[in-house]
C-alpha cells in the first residue's frame, strides 16, 4: 500500500469570528496511530472538522498538506477522495437513504465511474464487516443514522471507515457515549484498519478508549494548540494524574479556547 | 386578465354526448341537474392561491384513441409503468377517452370482482354505482368544478371488491391523454365491501407542454367495515393541463385507508385528498408528495376528519420548491366532538432549492371533543449544508448528496408505491424534475 502523509502546520480556524485554533502542527504518516487528548473546549474536535472542511469553520492561517497537496483548496468530497476520512462526533441523519444505499454510493464515488464496485461483492465486504463489528444486519436497511441510539452511529462510523479503506482517518470522539461492550467493539473494527497504508489520528478526552486501542503518539490540546507530545507513556501518566500537571508546567490557568467565562 | 368561464357545452351537447354511450336515465339526468348546477356556483376557493387566471375552459371535451391489443405494443413511455415480466393481469389503459386495453384475472372475476370503466359499469352494474357515485364522499354542488365534473364526465374506472375478497396482485390503471388538447373529467370510484381488500395504483400521463388542456378528477374510496384500501397514484399532466383532483376517501368500522400520491404535475394545480373516518377504529394515512418547478403554482390540502371512536389518521406532506415554483401546503387534521380517543397526526415539510421559490405549510389542528391525542410538525427550509458535508465527506460530489437527500425527502410516498416498475417511474420523474 501506498504510504501517506498528512501534515498540518501553523493551522489557525474561527468561527464566527472566534479564534479556536490558534497553530496547530501535526504530522501523521500512515502506520502511524496518533491520538490527540485534552479536556473539553480546548480545540480538538475543531481540527477534526477543520481538517475536513465543515461549512461552519474558516481557516485564517495555515496549511494542510496531504502528500504534499493543498487539502484546504479542496472541495469536502475531493479531500475524501484524496484520502481523507472523517468518523462525526454528532453523524447527520438522512431520512429515506438506506444505509446500504449511502455506503455503496460512497464506496461508487471513490472508486470512480466504470469502476463501481459489483454488488455481490459490496454485500459480502459490506456482511462482513457488520459481523465483525456486531451489528444487526437489519442496520444495512434502515436510513441512515434515523432513529440509531448513540452507539450505533458510531459502530456504524467505523462500518463506513473499514468499508471506505481511506488512507487517514480522523475519528472525533469515536468513543464518546459508548458503554464498555460497545467501545470494545469499536476499538477492535480501528485496530483491524492498522496497516502500513492506513494513518489514524484520533480525537478523545478519556484515556479509556486508549486501554484498548495503543497509540504511536500523544498530543495534547489546550487553547487551540497542541502542547505536548510523547508517546504511549504520556496517556498513562494522563491516565494517572490527569491535566493539572501539564497546566502547571506551562503555566496555563484556563485551558479552554473561544469560551466565554 | 378576466378568463371567460363560460363553457360552450349545453345541456343538448351533454344529452347526446350521454345517450351515445347508453346511460341509464338516471345518470343522464344527474348530468343535466349538474350542469345546470353549475351554471350558478362558485369556483373552489384554495387558501392562499389565486386561480382566477388559470385556464378552466379552453379544452377538447371528447376524443378517442386506439385501441391495444397487448402491452407489448404500447410506446416506450408507456411500458416503463409496467413490470411486463411478471405479467399483471388486472390492468385498464385508458387512452385519450377510449379503453385501450383491460385485462382481469379470471380467478377475480369469478370472486365476483369488477374492474371496468365507468361507462360499462353505470350500464352493467348500475345499481351499484348509483348507490355510491358522488354520494358518499362529496356531493355534486361543493362547487362549480365539481358540478362540471358529474356533468361532463369523459373518463374513469370502477371497482368493486366483494365482501372478504382479498387482493394481492394490485390493480393497474393508466390514464393516458395522447391527444394534446383532449381534457379528461376522470372519475375513479372504488367500492371495497366489508372485510375484503384491495390495491390500487394508477398513473395520470399527458404530454401538452404547450397546448391549453384541463383535467378535472374525482376519486372516491369506499371502505366499508374491516375493509382496506392502500391507493398509490402518479399524477404527470404537463404543463399545458391546469389541473383540479379530487381524492375522497370514506372509511367505516375498522376499515383502513392508506394513500400515496406522488403530485407530479408541471402546470398549475388544486389537489385536494380528504378523508371521513366514519367508523370506529377507522384508519387513514394520507401521503403525499410533490416537487414544483418552473413557474407553477400548486395548491394542496390534505384533510382527516375523524368521526368514529379511536379513529386514527396520518397525514405527511413533503415539498421540493425550484426555480419559482409556488406551493401552498395545508394539513387539516379534525377530530368532531364524540371521536374519543382519536388520534391525528400529520407532518409538513417543504424544501427549498431555489431562491425565487415559494412554500407554505399550514398545519391545522381542528378539535371537538377533549378525550383524543393530536400532533403536528411543519417545516419550510433549505437542504440541511450539515448533511451535504457528512455525505460529501465520504467522496459523494455535491450533486449527488443533494440527489440522495431530495429523493430520502420524498421516498416516504416513492417506496410504498406497490408496483415496481412505477415506482422506478416516479423516482425518474422526480429526478428529472429537480435536475
Amino acid at each position: 500500500m501506498a504510504a501517506s502523509t498528512l501534515v498540518i502546520k501553523d493551522l489557525h480556524v474561527e468561527i464566527e469570528g472566534k479564534e479556536i485554533l490558534k497553530g496547530v502542527n501535526l504530522t501523521i504518516n500512515t502506520g502511524e496511530f496518533h491520538a490527540v487528548m485534552g479536556p473539553n473546549g480546548t480545540g480538538k474536535s475543531t481540527l477534526a472538522s477543520a481538517i475536513m472542511g465543515h461549512p461552519k469553520y474558516e481557516i485564517t492561517k495555515g496549511s494542510v498538506l496531504l502528500n504534499g497537496e493543498d487539502v484546504l483548496e479542496m472541495e469536502v468530497d475531493e479531500r475524501a477522495q484524496a484520502g481523507l476520512f472523517l468518523a462525526m462526533q454528532y453523524p447527520s441523519e438522512i431520512s429515506g437513504v438506506t444505509n446500504s444505499d449511502f455506503l455503496r454510493s460512497s464506496i461508487n464515488a471513490l472508486r470512480g465511474e466504470g469502476n463501481e464496485i459489483p454488488l455481490m461483492q459490496f454485500i459480502k465486504e459490506m456482511d462482513a464487516a457488520m459481523d465483525y463489528l456486531e451489528m444487526d444486519k437489519n442496520m444495512a436497511q434502515r436510513y441512515l443514522n434515523e432513529g440509531f441510539s448513540g452507539g450505533e452511529k458510531k459502530r456504524n462510523e467505523i462500518l463506513q471507515l473499514m468499508l471506505l479503506k481511506p488512507a487517514i482517518g480522523i475519528l472525533d470522539e469515536i468513543d464518546s457515549g459508548l458503554d464498555i461492550d460497545a467501545l470494545k467493539v469499536v476499538s477492535k473494527g480501528i485496530n483491524k484498519m492498522r496497516n502500513d497504508g492506513f494513518g489514524c489520528l484520533i480525537i478523545t478526552h478519556y484515556q479509556r478508549l486508549l486501554e484498548y486501542i495503543t497509540p504511536d503518539k500523544v498530543h495534547v490540546m489546550m487553547q487551540g494548540r497542541v502542547v505536548k507530545s510523547g508517546g504511549p507513556e504520556l496517556a498513562e501518566r494522563l491516565e494517572a494524574e490527569g491535566y493539572e500537571w501539564i497546566k502547571e508546567e506551562l503555566g496555563i490557568e484556563d485551558e479552554t479556547v473561544g469560551q466565554e467565562a | 386578465m378576466a378568463v371567460e368561464t363560460k363553457l360552450p357545452y349545453d345541456k343538448q351537447y351533454v344529452s347526446q354526448f350521454s345517450e351515445k354511450r347508453g346511460e341509464p336515465n338516471w345518470m343522464k339526468e344527474f348530468r343535466l341537474q349538474a350542469l345546470e348546477q353549475s351554471e350558478n356556483l362558485p369556483m373552489p376557493k384554495p387558501e392562499k392561491t389565486r386561480i382566477d387566471t388559470w385556464n378552466f375552459t379552453e379544452f377538447n371535451h371528447e376524443v378517442t384513441g386506439a385501441e391495444i391489443s397487448n402491452l407489448e405494443e404500447l410506446p416506450e413511455q408507456l411500458k416503463v409503468f409496467f413490470d411486463l415480466e411478471s405479467k399483471n393481469e388486472n390492468v385498464l389503459i385508458q387512452r385519450n377517452h377510449t379503453v385501450a386495453y383491460a385485462s382481469l384475472a379470471d380467478s377475480l372475476k369469478d370472486k365476483g370482482v369488477i374492474f371496468t370503466d365507468i361507462f360499462t359499469a353505470v350500464k352493467e352494474h348500475s345499481d351499484l354505482v348509483k348507490k355510491y357515485y358522488m354520494r358518499d364522499t362529496l356531493s355534486v354542488d361543493e362547487n362549480r368544478l365539481t358540478a362540471l365534473h358529474a356533468a361532463l364526465l369523459n373518463g374513469g374506472v370502477f371497482i368493486y371488491v366483494p365482501k372478504n375478497v382479498v387482493i394481492d396482485e394490485p390493480l393497474q390503471t393508466i390514464f393516458w391523454q395522447e391527444d394534446e388538447e383532449a381534457a379528461l373529467y376522470n372519475h375513479v370510484l372504488i367500492v371495497a365491501d366489508q372485510g375484503s381488500e384491495v390495491t390500487y395504483v394508477e398513473n395520470y400521463v399527458s404530454h401538452n407542454d404547450e397546448k391549453p388542456s384541463v383535467a378535472n378528477i374525482v376519486t372516491e374510496v369506499i371502505a366499508l367495515d374491516q375493509a382496506r384500501v392502500s391507493y398509490g397514484a402518479v399524477d404527470n399532466f404537463a404543463q399545458g393541463t391546469t389541473t383540479y383532483v379530487n381524492r375522497r376517501g370514506v372509511a367505516y368500522r375498522d376499515a383502513k385507508i392508506e394513500w400515496a400520491i406522488g403530485q407530479m404535475n408541471d402546470g398549475n394545480t388544486i389537489s385536494e385528498n380528504t378523508t371521513n373516518l366514519m367508523g370506529d377504529n377507522s384508519h387513514a394515512e394520507a401521503k403525499a408528495v410533490t416537487v414544483g418547478r418552473g413557474n407553477q403554482s400548486q395548491n394542496f390540502v390534505a384533510n382527516i376528519t375523524h368521526f368514529g371512536k379511536g379513529s386514527e389518521g396520518y397525514i405527511l406532506s413533503h415539498g421540493v420548491m425550484k426555480d419559482k415554483a409556488s406551493s401552498i401546503f395545508s394539513g387539516i387534521g379534525k377530530i368532531e366532538h364524540g371521536a374519543s380517543k382519536s388520534n391525528a397526526e400529520q407532518e409538513s415539510r417543504v424544501l427549498m432549492l431555489s431562491e425565487g421559490a415559494r412554500g407554505d405549510a399550514n398545519p391545522i389542528l381542528l378539535i371537538d371533543e377533549d378525550d383524543v391525542t393530536a400532533g403536528h410538525a411543519a417545516s419550510v427550509g433549505r437542504v440541511d449544508p450539515l448533511q451535504l458535508f457528512y455525505l460529501m465527506s465520504r467522496g459523494i460530489s455535491k450533486k449527488e448528496a443533494e440527489r440522495l437527500v431530495i429523493h430520502g425527502f420524498l421516498a416516504p410516498v416513492v417506496n410504498q408505491i406497490p408496483i415496481e416498475a412505477v415506482r422506478k417511474q416516479l423516482t425518474n420523474v422526480i429526478e428529472r424534475k429537480v435536475n
